[in-house]
């Protein structure tokens, strides 16, 4: 009986035809992620992990190599099966939140479900959308706008809009890029609650800091592998807020 | 994705920009409402001529006698006589003539009642009321025993009996014509004025023998009028008409003229219905530019929204969504803009109507033909800058700042 990989990566290769000089940004990765792992891509700018998350995400398809998500091989497949695939098993967390302006949290969250292949009831829609955002510990902000909400409460809703299609993969750019060092762990925090609760995640990051919140940490250098371990000293992100809230206090009695 | 929820996406984008929305609108309103205006004032006016033309008798064909020519001096229709009662008899042999009354016309003063009024004086047949689709308001028209007998009996026309008549009822009394005294045996109905601005009710009407014999001293009637069955015969009656005289004349060459009421129509009508199409042109012109219009705000919303297009298409939107989403945006806008359109023209045409008094009939097929036309506008403009939005690379969309 073999397990299914939520990702296997077979020798994948992606080379940019620019001009004329080829960039060859990916050069054979293989990658296997199981269900329920929680895996943070790292790498310097020019590494190819942006190319690489790309591909993870569908947005892009390799030039070499295979790609199986869920079992399905979609190196493949074409524009229109590939955003079906975006629609239904992959849910994306990026670094600018990427949230409709003027349109409420609830409806942002609704977005891909009016994208769906079946169609969706308006009072499921609105049941699954309300869900995801208690999931985000949101609820109460379902009809604010996106300027009416802070950062760390925008990107709850991108991961609230990430998870209403019940996706397999939870997939996060640089997500606490645009973040303070507390909103950070806190947005840490919630993909940990996620994780446990057996949502597979991978997400690309270039600090060391937030990598370590994860379970594995796969580091690229030059479009290949460079380590995939475990991550050894892995933080709790409820831990490490009371201990900068404890911080905090001491500061402000000194 | 369903149309219901890409409705409202486009409803929320249009809201958005309030103001855009509107002055993208206006040409389409403008257009719209520029072929609703001009064909509602066109179609007024036609439909004027034709009840006109429908009171003078649909199925009415006329035969004047030819033209008097001298040397290279052509005088005009009825110049010439050539046309006699008993062409007008013969005529009425004809298969499907209901009707004729030979036509003979003079002006003169007449006298009652101590007052005077110079009129036109006909000599007509019974048949005449009946060919002309007229009635009599009192009293009767006169018979054909009178026209046997070359009777002194009249009718005169509203007019006539206002001037002369001021307030008696005229029926009965004695109206004097040339000195002769005429009785007068009824009143007409009022008909108001012809196509031409003629007034209808200023005539005084009497069997055309006592006007032949006894007003005027005539052998040659100046036309003859002439009732077909129905207006399909009419051009058939018109020819065994043109065929019968020209044996009767034994002439090669045709001395008389036979036209009907259709050809009046159509002529009278040709001119209104040409204005109509140049404004209707212009106002399509018109419209093309709103198209323009709307292309250019959809490009420059295409690229406004780009990033939004890229958040969509990352979550799952296949190009044929984008695609859908923009078009009807375009579509809403062209839509909407046409309905304001045709409210619009109809105000207006009404406005002008109440003002001027113009007659004015906006028909539904022009309401729909708008409508739908400003529909395909929207989509002809529209298309262009959707299908540019679909085609846009995700990973592009998404890094657009």
């Amino acid at each position: 009986m073999q397990t299914i990989h939520v990702i296997k990566l077979d020798a994948i290769h992606k080379t940019y035809h620019t001009g004329e000089v080829d960039v060859h940004a990916v050069r054979g990765v293989s990658l296997d992620i199981l269900p329920g792992e929680f895996v943070a891509i790292m790498g310097s700018s020019g590494s190819g992990k942006s190319t690489l998350m790309n591909m993870i995400g569908g947005l892009d398809r390799p030039t070499g190599g295979h790609y199986w998500l869920d079992g399905i091989d979609i190196s493949t497949l074409g524009r229109d099966a590939l955003a079906d695939i975006r629609n239904e098993k992959i849910g994306f967390v990026f670094q600018g939140f990427n949230l409709l302006s003027r349109t409420s949290a609830l409806e942002n969250v609704e977005m891909p479900m009016l994208y769906h292949r079946h169609r969706i009831p308006a009072h499921e829609q609105l049941e699954r959308a309300t869900h995801a955002l208690a999931l985000v510990g949101l609820s109460e902000r379902a009809d604010h706008h996106p300027n009416q909400l802070s950062g760390g409460q925008q990107q709850r809703v991108a991961i609230a809009r990430a998870l209403v299609n019940r996706p397999s993969l939870l997939l996060a750019d640089e997500p606490t890029g645009n973040l303070d060092s507390q909103t950070s762990i806190e947005i840490m925090g919630v993909f940990q609650k996620l994780n446990e609760q057996g949502i597979t995640i991978v997400m690309v990051t270039h600090e060391l800091d937030v990598a370590r919140y994860t379970k594995r940490m796969v580091i690229l250098r030059d479009g290949k592998i460079l380590t995939d371990e475990m991550v050894p000293d892995r933080l709790n992100a409820e831990q490490e807020l009371d201990k900068l809230k404890q911080a905090q206090a001491a500061v402000q009695l000194a | 994705m369903r149309i219901f929820a890409s409705l409202r996406i486009a409803a929320r984008a249009l809201r958005r920009n309030k103001m855009r929305s509107l002055l993208t609108m206006l040409g389409i309103i403008i257009g719209v409402g520029a072929v609703i205006g001009s064909v509602s004032l066109t179609t007024g006016a036609t439909k004027q001529v034709e009840a006109q033309v429908a009171s003078l008798g649909e199925s009415v064909i006329t035969v004047f006698s030819g033209n008097f020519t001298s040397g290279a001096m052509r005088g005009g229709w009825g110049s010439a006589p050539t046309l006699t009662v008993a062409d007008a008899l013969a005529i009425g042999e004809v298969a499907n003539v209901v009707a004729i009354s030979p036509e003979v016309r003079d002006r003169a003063q007449v006298l009652a009642n101590g007052l005077n009024w110079n009129t036109q004086v006909m000599g007509e047949s019974p048949d005449y009321l009946q060919i002309r689709n007229w009635g009599v308001a009192s009293g009767s028209m006169f018979s054909d025993q009178d026209v046997r007998s070359l009777a002194k009996s009249a009718v005169i026309g509203k007019t006539v009996a206002d001037e002369l008549f001021p307030n008696e009822n005229p029926v009965g009394q004695t109206i004097r014509i040339r000195n002769l005294p005429f009785l007068i045996v009824g009143v007409l109905a009022p008909k108001g004025f012809n196509l031409f601005g003629q007034d209808q009710d200023d005539v005084v009407i009497v069997p055309y023998t006592s006007h032949m014999h006894r007003i005027t001293t005539r052998i040659f009637v100046n036309s003859i009028l002439v009732e077909a069955a129905n207006d399909k015969v009419i051009n058939q009656v018109q020819a065994d008409i043109t065929d019968l005289l020209l044996a009767r004349h034994r002439s090669k060459e045709q001395d008389f003229t036979v036209r009907n009421q259709l050809e009046l129509m159509q002529t009278v009508t040709a001119t209104s219905r040409a204005m109509g199409f140049l404004l209707a042109g212009v106002a399509a012109v018109s419209l093309v530019v709103g198209g323009i219009g709307i292309m250019n705000i959809m490009l420059v919303s295409v690229t406004e929204r780009t990033r939004e297009i890229g958040i969509r298409m990352a979550v799952g939107a296949r190009a044929a969504d984008i695609l859908v989403q923009f078009l009807i945006e375009a579509v809403t806008l062209s839509a909407i803009g046409g309905s304001i359109g045709i409210i619009g023209g109809m105000g207006f045409s009404w406005l002008i109507s109440y003002l001027q008094h113009w007659p004015v009939n906006t028909p539904w097929t022009w309401i729909i033909i708008a409508f739908v036309s400003s529909a395909v506008i929207g989509v002809i403009s529209g298309f262009y800058p959707a299908w540019k939005a679909s085609k846009l690379d995700p990973i592009d969309a998404l890094r657009y700042e």
